[in-house]
């Protein structure tokens, strides 16, 4: 039959798009475009050609979201800077400040580091309503005082009208990484478990909608949330926890290709496991998007041993940030760099790195 | 979600699978073109090809709007949104669409204002929120978006918004399909009829398939069980000796299509005496161009562009997919050269592209079909 003949000159194929797929992206542009902030390979490419080369260093050169340093005694200190830039400033379910603390609150997290101060930086266009700065100053605090962790320095500047659009603003996170605690990917092994702390997508949605350009009326609050207590509550109950990452831009999908790509291992999920809200689904059916690559603020993204998934999937639900959690895939060495989806009747697609935003500042 | 969950079910897939592979095993192996973009997504989406026997093979048509657009197009689209004081209104998908010279990604990098919309109503709104900006609406889609932008230009006429205009590159269905069924060495067993596109034009038009050219052609909804029944449907009508226009997607399409859309393309658009297609070339009343009573409104006439025929790059062979002559990863630069990030041909831009659904979800199929395969047999 003629389709069988073609399976090898198919392979051969694949075989050379996976090893041009590993290359190292190249930056080919003058200029930037959104798509080097969309956190896909432009992204990459940036940073490996104008970013590594200045500041390389072992600590830096992990390209971690964080870096952990030695600082004596065995204690590791965790430090990590994020800036927020999203739009609409408000949003249901929250705003720009409690992103600000919450998505650097997280990223500590995801390094298992108990959070200890933040640092708010503001950036503030002239023009800006005073009103409105004093409610993301006010969200700020309360997000930070619900975490426990208090804002210690901070900085202000202002630019002329049009120099910003309206408050951008950088927070810094420092932790210690928990005694014990190591997480990498290279402690990833095949056959360990996926264990997603909730519904995917709620955050990108509830932007969406907020931005009021699709006409779109979905009741979705975005799920922005602090999420040291649960990683606390995952580590407690399972010390051997491999890794951890908050899939924030880009989704789960985009998270889960980091992870195939950092630990050489693929990624299989279960399409008809993977916890979605009603309305977000119909949103992304709407729109033609994947939930898979919708951003989330408030979710977790755990490998574990197979064996401690349930154990797991109890603590993350024992805390409130938890209470949907789930086995969403599971980790293996079939298809090393690529992560798959099942699909509901039992059909693969692959699932790769977002190409093209289709919703810059989201974050 | 009602009406979409009720189309993914997989008992439903599993029951069709089997009768698929029952019907599958009397036949020769068979090839069937779906001509739409859409069903392309869906298919690599859910991973059909996957699941399908292997004597079945789905080719890939010419039904993606984004990916039949050719590059000296793109350059007008680049020209006009450079102009002064324009602010150029598109769907998604069109910005990452190489021109000759550029994107409008790279268009909108270099300062100017290029905005993402879903509807071209939406681009209209912005011209009346905007009176000191000259709005314009990147237009462009088969029959199933071209009521949508005739309803703007009526709304637009009405309301006297006249900072408002079309770039119009509306194209119809039929020419194309004509043109494959035309195209020497042709060897494709049966139809999947493309679904949004029918909801406006109904399946009538459709009667040349089998009529002149002896294939036939089933009218497919989006969902997987939808592309599984509408398999089925031909490989039955094969089995039968039948060779007619059968109509899957019911609960949407009939076969005078919606007369109110039919109208309101009547109204507001003329047919080209022909259009350039990506990889197609000139294909004869092809296209849409807007009626002369809506001139006011007609990019074309508002803006000069260039309007030179660019040639597609050497490496590109978008053509050949586009005519299903070529799987995506026949192509010389699938994946290495051409990607869904760096695209050269326009098949690798659109989600319903061929080569970006093909490179996005399906490059790991050949892996999983055998044992998958085996599966449905026993089935």
């Amino acid at each position: 039959m003629p389709f069988e003949d073609d399976l090898e000159a198919r392979q051969a194929v694949l075989a050379r798009v996976e090893s041009w797929r590993r290359r190292a992206p190249k930056l080919a542009d003058d200029t930037i475009t959104m798509a080097h902030g969309a956190g896909g390979r432009a992204g990459q490419s940036l940073l490996e050609a104008v970013i590594r080369p200045a500041f390389s260093n072992p600590v830096l050169d992990a390209l971690d979201d964080g870096a952990v340093l030695e600082v004596g005694d065995g204690r590791r200190l965790a430090v990590t800077t994020d800036a927020f830039v999203v739009t609409p400033r408000r949003f249901n379910g929250g705003s720009i400040g409690d992103l600000a603390v919450n998505g650097t609150i997280n990223d500590l997290a995801a390094m298992g580091a108990e959070p200890v101060a933040l640092t708010v930086s503001l950036v503030l266009e002239e023009g800006l309503e005073v009103e409105e700065l004093r409610a993301i100053v006010d969200d700020v605090a309360r997000a930070a005082s619900a975490a426990g962790v208090p804002v210690v320095t901070g900085d202000t500047k202002v630019v002329e009208r049009g120099a910003a659009d309206g408050c951008y603003i950088t927070t810094t996170g420092v932790g210690f990484v928990r005694p014990g605690t190591h997480l990498a990917a290279a402690a990833v092994r095949p056959s360990d478990a996926l264990v997603l702390s909730g519904m995917i997508g709620d955050h990108g949605v509830a932007v969406m909608v907020a931005r009021g350009d699709l006409a779109l009326a979905a009741d979705v609050a975005s799920d922005t949330a602090p999420l040291h207590q649960l990683v606390s509550a995952l580590l407690d109950a399972v010390p051997a926890t491999r890794w951890l990452r908050d899939p924030t831009r880009g989704g789960v999908a985009s998270t889960c290709n980091e992870l195939a790509a950092a630990s050489g291992l693929g990624v299989e999920l279960d399409e008809r496991a993977l916890p979605v809200r009603g309305a977000v689904s119909g949103a992304c059916e709407l729109l033609g998007l994947d939930p898979l690559y919708i951003a989330n603020e408030g979710k977790m993204l755990a490998v574990v041993p197979a064996t401690d998934a349930e154990t797991a999937v109890q603590a993350m639900r024992g805390c409130e940030a938890g209470a949907d959690a789930c086995v969403v895939g599971a980790v293996t060495d079939e298809h090393p760099g690529l992560v798959l989806v099942r699909t509901g009747f039992g059909g693969t697609r692959i699932v790769d790195m977002l190409v093209g935003d289709p919703l810059p500042r989201i974050c | 979600m009602k009406y979409v969950d009720e189309f993914r079910d997989p008992e439903a897939a599993r029951r069709l699978l089997a009768d698929i592979a029952e019907a599958a095993a009397e036949q020769p192996p068979r090839k069937f073109m779906e001509v739409c973009g859409g069903h392309t997504h869906a298919i690599y989406r859910h991973g059909i090809e996957s699941l399908l026997p292997a004597s079945i093979e789905l080719i890939h048509g010419p039904g993606c709007p984004v990916c039949v657009i050719p590059m000296g197009r793109v350059d007008d689209a680049v020209a006009v949104a450079c102009a002064d004081g324009v602010t150029m209104c598109c769907f998604g998908d069109m910005l990452r669409v190489p021109g000759g010279d550029s994107t409008l990604l790279e268009a909108k990098a270099r300062g100017a204002d290029v905005r993402i919309v879903y509807s071209p109503l939406d681009a209209l709104a912005l011209a009346e929120r905007n009176p000191d900006r000259q709005v314009v609406f990147l237009a462009v889609g088969f029959e199933t978006t071209a009521p949508s932008t005739a309803v703007t230009l009526l709304q637009a006429r009405e309301r006297k918004v006249d900072n408002f205009s079309v770039f119009c590159n509306h194209v119809t269905i039929v020419p194309p399909l004509k043109a494959i069924l035309d195209s020497p060495g042709l060897d494709l067993d049966g139809f999947l009829g493309p679904g949004h596109v029918s909801t406006v034009i109904g399946t009538h038009p459709y009667r040349f398939v089998p009529g002149q050219y002896g294939r036939p052609l089933v009218t497919a909804g989006f969902e997987p069980v939808d592309i599984l029944q509408a398999v089925l449907m031909l490989l039955r009508q094969l089995a039968d000796g039948r060779c007619e226009v059968e109509n899957q997607y019911r609960r949407v399409v009939s076969g005078e299509g919606n007369r109110r859309a039919l109208e309101l393309l009547k109204e507001a658009f003329v047919v080209r005496p022909h259009f350039e297609w990506r990889g197609l070339g000139f294909i004869a009343q092809s296209a849409l161009a807007i009626a002369p009573e809506f001139a006011p409104w007609d990019a074309e006439l508002r803006y000069e562009v260039p309007g030179v025929r660019v040639a597609d790059p050497k490496a590109c062979q978008c053509g050949e997919v586009l005519k299903g002559a070529l799987r995506p990863w026949e192509c010389k630069v699938f994946g290495t050269a051409c990607t869904p990030e760096t695209p050269i041909g326009t098949c690798m831009v659109s989600s319903e592209g061929a080569c970006a659904a093909y490179y996005n979800y399906g490059r790991y199929s050949s892996r999983s079909r055998i044992p998958v395969h085996a599966a449905g047999e026993r089935g």
